[in-house]
């Protein structure tokens, strides 16, 4: 009984580091939740009292002067993320269309595809720099269209992408009966592909526009800023990423205040947008 | 009617094509192209040693040279997914095997909401309300502690600021994790379910399957989403941008203020006077888009090549 | 059946529930030490989860509940019981799987796993051990001089004569075949029984098979399941011969399943 009672302790050991391993396991899992409700509450906390009507209708008074507000960044927010989604969806469905449809069995179009893969996670400054040298150089001035020409350039590689998974996953029989009808190949693609992967890609169309809405570096030398509201896409604009920047790194108490409030926007605005792709996924799988 | 429907196949097809080559290769390659125009004037002046060794950063003289900003690139990246990585790990290790079934989605997106914030938000929630912790308590506690060790200390001298690599470094940890954890979740996943099964009917417990089959199994996809974490954080700019505080050294304390190639592209980018340091600048963009790149591309082999041919064709 | 040999496992009332669905009704089994008693029936009939309740598999999933009891002799532990440690249990009876699936490490190590867990840690032990499990899975010849090497660079049949020398290494005392051969060509079949028959000198053996031919050939006793029920259970030379139910009788000469 000797062998038992030793082989129990090596359970009884082997047991113990499991129970330990595990609950650093959990431990890691309460770390990551801390931060995003310890950030979510410090941006609702510094943000909520700056929150007013005045920060949406006013524009900004200037640095000490009280009240005032950045009726300008979320307009020209609006505008930029707006041109931008124009530009870049037609432009990233079409892209991911020709992966999954046209590019299935050749090499070529599978390693631009590959790429395509690699851009997603592409340093956005460097898209900033391109579009500067690019546009703002020859055109002598900053312009709210470069900065959404900036973003479109982040967001067509997502959608892409998603729109290629999406469609590969529309299965093949459905398109050869397309085919056995005789129909071509964008007729097959409109009719078929795409209303089976609809749902799918507009997850990644609100996914792309999630992810450009919260960037700030592609605009910093692209769309610039501006103190003054503009709907003119060819002058310098604000957005609230760049002003958020300019407002917490500046001296004032009120600027911090508004970039919290601005802060607190954008966060859950993005979340939004996030939790609402997320949904749209959710739907799409009980169908 | 034939014959239209052909002539709509052939536009439909070149504009579709012209759009996935314009995305797959033409925008990396001018990215490329622009970068190495833009760069040219430094490049020719400063050639690329004396420019990657360089480590003065002096507009006034037109000197410029990249290593403090390599240096607080690199120092930076490193020390944040040494810190992202096991926490990284743990997370995947409790939603994909931990946690209840029920629960799981929600971990899941929680994870991935820490993952959206855009990061900005980060940067700004770092100065203002982590940099303050830092300089107040955690650095002048490792002044005190780590700071007597001999060698060591060197490492944590300086005034305590809060605005360095140590605070920049977490701050991006925090931002890369719910990336990192995500990939490495899919790889554990992936493991096959009669794998477990084979360990647990030899009576292991769950730490010993994770331990010994679910991770050795996932490693070339925890290897991949390393990289790949590593490569997105190389070009993290405005997370970093308000923790460093843009100072051209080369940071031989955790504690001093430093500055990235992200960072010094954003501040100073719409204040280059000269086209030298213009020139400059995007020598660093060049540099920059360099290492992500190869760094992407790395990860981008081995998770979808090597992920391909172990598992993808031979058994279980 | 006075000249049956000593009990190693005695099923006693058995139910299995997989949430509400009542998967195993009733089951009342012998299984005597030292022999092979196979388990047949149609797909779905229960016989993988009455298999997989006997090292409390099960476990691993939520919703499942045992009743009833399974005893292990010789110290009449109820294998089933809340109280009984599942990891312990499993390190008595071992299993091998319907597909060869060894862990993604070298073939030493796979064989070697089970032993580390119970705690043998000096490496001239674990050599011999290894050694020891290798032969008796009749694998040693093939692998020796290449134990260091990955386990995927053997062939399927290697690869499962692999998993079942990686149970057999700890010495468990009895091992359940889950299908073994379902994955394999012929000719590794014909090994695999082979080296199933050679191993009831030293152990208990339970297998479940789709192929009644294998049961025949290779088991001492046969279990016939129906539905989640156990509608038979005897000598394999008279169930294959003279079946008592007709429901048996149908099922082996081919009439359905």
């Amino acid at each position: 009984m000797g062998n038992e009672e030793r082989l129990k302790r090596v359970i009884l050991k082997r047991k113990v580091v499991n129970v330990i391993m595990l609950s650093l396991s959990f431990l890691t899992a309460l770390y990551g939740l801390i931060w995003l409700f310890w950030i979510l509450i410090d941006v609702v906390v510094n943000g909520i009292s700056f929150l007013s009507l005045d920060l949406f209708l006013k524009d900004p008074t200037p640095p000490g002067i009280e009240g005032g507000g950045l009726k300008h960044a979320f307009i020209g927010h609006f505008i930029i993320t707006g041109l931008a989604t124009l530009i870049g969806v037609p432009i990233g469905i079409g892209a991911g269309i020709f992966f999954a449809e046209y590019g299935r069995h050749s090499r070529i179009v599978k390693s631009f595809r590959n790429i395509t893969d690699v851009i997603v996670s592409f340093p956005s400054i460097v898209v900033g720099t391109l579009v500067y040298a690019l546009m703002v150089k020859p055109a002598g001035h900053f312009m709210g269209i470069s900065g959404s020409v900036a973003l479109a350039l982040l967001m067509i590689p997502v959608i892409a992408i998603t729109t290629d998974e999406i469609l590969k996953l529309v299965p093949n029989s459905l398109r050869e009966a397309g085919y056995a009808l005789g129909a071509q190949r964008w007729q097959v693609i409109k009719d078929i592909s795409l209303s089976a992967g609809k749902r799918g890609i507009l997850t990644g169309v609100i996914l792309g526009v999630a992810r450009i809405t919260g960037e700030t570096a592609p605009l910093l030398f692209t769309a610039f800023n501006n103190n003054f509201t503009t709907f003119n896409p060819t002058e310098p604009m604000a957005s609230l990423t760049v002003t958020i920047f300019q407002y917490a790194m500046g001296p004032y108490e009120e600027w911090h205040g508004q970039a919290w409030a601005s802060a607190m926007i954008l966060t859950f605005g993005t979340l939004l947008f996030f939790i609402l792709a997320k949904v749209v996924v959710h739907s799409t799988r009980k169908l | 009617m034939r014959r239209k429907e052909e002539f709509i196949e052939a536009l439909v097809r070149s504009t579709l094509g012209s759009f996935a080559l314009g995305v797959g290769l033409l925008f990396p390659l001018i990215t490329l192209l622009v970068l190495l125009y833009e760069s040219f004037p430094a490049l020719r002046k400063f050639g690329i040693t004396d420019f990657l060794l360089g480590k003065t950063w002096d507009p006034v003289a037109e000197v410029f040279g990249a290593l403090p900003a390599l240096a607080g690139t690199l120092l930076v990246t490193f020390i944040a997914s040494i810190i992202a990585l096991p926490v990284s790990v743990g997370i995947a290790i409790f939603i994909a095997e931990l946690s209840p079934k029920r629960l799981k989605p929600v971990f899941s997106t929680a994870v991935e909401l820490l993952g959206a914030i855009p990061s900005i938000i980060y940067g700004m929630w770092g100065l203002f309300v982590i940099a303050p912790l830092m300089a107040d308590y955690v650095e002048p506690f490792l002044q005190e502690t780590l700071g007597e060790v001999p060698i060591l200390g060197r490492l944590f001298e300086g005034a305590p600021t809060g605005v360095d690599s140590l605070t920049a470094s977490f701050v991006l940890s925090i931002m890369i994790i719910p990336f990192m954890s995500a990939i490495v979740k899919d790889a554990f996943e992936m493991t096959p379910p009669l794998l477990k099964e084979a360990g647990y009917g030899l009576g292991a417990t769950k730490w010993e399957v994770v331990k010994n089959i679910t991770i050795p199994y996932a490693l070339p996809g925890i290897v991949g989403g390393m990289v790949l974490s590593v490569g997105r954080a190389l070009g993290e700019t405005m997370a970093v941008a308000f923790l460093t505080g843009n100072v051209h050294q080369i940071p031989l304390s955790f504690l001093e203020p430093l500055t990235t190639i992200t960072v010094s592209i954003a501040n100073e980018f719409t204040e280059a006077d000269t086209d030298i340091y213009l020139s400059s600048l995007y020598y660093l963009a060049l540099i920059l888009f360099v290492m992500s790149f190869g760094l992407l591309m790395l990860a981008k082999f081995m998770l979808i090549e090597r992920l391909g041919r172990r598992w993808g064709t031979k058994n279980v | 059946m006075d000249n049956s040999p000593p009990l190693k496992v005695e099923v006693r009332n058995f139910n299995f529930y997989y949430g509400s669905n009542h998967a195993l009704k009733d089951i009342n089994l012998p299984i005597y030490e030292n022999r092979i008693t196979a388990i047949i029936g149609p797909s779905g009939c229960g016989k993988t989860t009455l298999l997989r309740s006997l090292n409390r598999m099960h476990d691993l999933y939520p919703g499942n509940r045992y009743e009833g009891e399974i005893i292990l002799y010789p110290d009449k532990v109820n294998i089933v019981s809340k109280e009984v440690d599942p990891i312990m249990i499993r390190m008595r009876i071992g299993m091998v799987f319907q597909k060869p699936n060894p862990f993604p490490k070298s073939i030493y190590e796979n064989v070697a796993y089970g032993l580390r867990l119970k705690g043998i840690k000096k490496r001239s032990l674990l050599d011999e051990k290894v050694e020891q499990a290798l032969k008796g899975a009749a694998l040693w010849e093939e692998v020796r001089d290449r134990l260091g090497e990955s386990a995927y660079s053997l062939s399927g049949g290697q690869q499962q004569r692999l998993c079942i020398a990686r149970a057999i290494a700890p010495e468990p005392e009895v091992l359940l075949f889950d299908e073994p051969t379902s994955a394999l060509d012929p000719i590794s079949t014909s090994k695999i029984e082979e080296l199933v028959v050679n191993l009831k000198e030293r152990l208990t053996i339970v297998i479940v098979t789709h192929n009644m031919q294998q049961a025949a050939r290779i088991s001492d006793y046969t279990a016939f399941m129906y539905m989640g029920k156990l509608v038979e259970f005897g000598a394999t030379e008279k169930i294959f011969t003279k079946p008592d139910n007709q429901l048996t009788e149908d099922y082996i000469t081919g009439r359905f399943g």
